[in-house]
């Protein structure tokens, strides 16, 4: 009796090391499910003035954002993963991004497309009626600088927010952000 | 009918009027008080005959608010600018034009939106861009935003 006991009460041998990034299992299903998600990312329809035009522009035949997984443009912020801030945010507009950023489902990502999305724009920063920069109403993943960006630009954030996508460990998102 | 005819006419009606002919088009100048009736007589009248108001705005000058209505005689196609001046700019006031041309509703919204311009008489007097409950009148010289930079 004794003897079983003391077996019990034994210790694992050595020194446990949790591994940073979940151990093998988690790691390779992350890569899985990261190569997966970065490469069909669906883009919510959201333009609101000239660089939609670009945007458009990069969907179509000859930019063709759909060589990298981007074709499947929603009309409703419940099927995209992705919004595509295109164009001036007005101080009207700002609740109704925010409300389709909301509406969106989790994991999702915010490109701020031209000079207007990031800061204001070169134009109409000092006014009364301009959102300066979108991040003050939503969290914003990659930023395109010009006036408007050449689709080769969008492409080339997409392409980088892609990459962001695969570095990223998926199974302690949620974790993370519900602390 | 030429400029001088029509200025001829408007003084006939209106002996106050100043004309100023250095833009585009012909000004009148008048006071706020008196503009109903006079835009109602270049509407209604046959030789006159303005059926089309193609622009309306507002320019602050700091001591006085200047109403701006462009008009059209698409009969007679002749064109005019009458100008209205509200002096009083603290709570500046005038009549409605909605009930002569249709398109002044909208105008007008938009000039109360921005400048703060009282229309008596408007059948829907409320703000057309911005949220109902902005403060100020963005247009106005004396609008003030912490968020704007001075310049």
């Amino acid at each position: 009796m004794d003897i079983k006991d003391e077996k019990l009460k034994l210790e694992f041998p050595g020194q446990v090391h949790p591994s940073a990034d979940g151990g093998i299992l988690v790691t390779k299903l992350d890569e899985v499910i990261n190569w997966a998600r970065s490469n069909s990312l669906w883009p919510l329809v959201f333009g609101t003035s000239c660089c939609a035009i670009e945007m458009m522009s990069a969907a179509d035949a000859k930019y063709d954002w759909s060589r990298f997984g981007f074709e499947v443009a929603r009309a409703t912020p419940r099927q995209a993963d992705l919004i595509i801030v295109a164009g001036t945010i007005v101080m009207k507009m700002a609740p109704v991004l925010k409300r389709l950023y909301d509406q969106m489902p989790e994991p999702k990502y915010v490109i701020a497309m031209g000079a207007c999305t990031i800061s204001g724009g070169p134009f109409f920063y000092n006014t009364y009626s301009v959102v300066k920069g979108v991040d003050h109403v939503i969290p914003v993943d990659v930023y395109i600088p010009g006036c408007p960006p050449r689709p080769e630009a969008l492409l080339h954030a997409m392409i980088t927010l892609q990459e962001k996508i695969k570095h990223e460990p998926y199974f302690r998102k949620a974790k993370e952000d519900t602390k | 009918m030429t400029n001088e005819e029509l200025k001829q006419r408007f003084t006939e009606l209106l002996p106050g009027a100043i004309y100023d002919e250095t833009g585009e088009f012909l000004n009148v100048i008048i006071n706020s008080e008196v503009l109903l009736p006079f835009v109602k007589e270049l509407r209604n009248n046959d030789t006159l005959s303005f059926d089309y108001l193609f622009c309306l705005t507002c320019v602050d000058w700091k001591d006085h608010l200047m109403m701006v209505y462009h008009l059209l005689s698409k009969d007679h196609k002749h064109t005019v600018v009458v100008k209205a001046k509200i002096t009083d700019i603290t709570n500046p006031e005038i009549e409605s034009v909605s009930s002569i041309w249709k398109t002044a509703n909208f105008h007008e919204r938009e000039v109360y939106d921005l400048f703060g311009v009282k229309f008596l008489n408007h059948p829907d007097l409320r703000r057309i861009f911005l949220d109902e409950d902005w403060p100020g009148h963005p247009l106005r010289k004396n609008y003030v935003d912490e968020n704007m930079i001075e310049i």
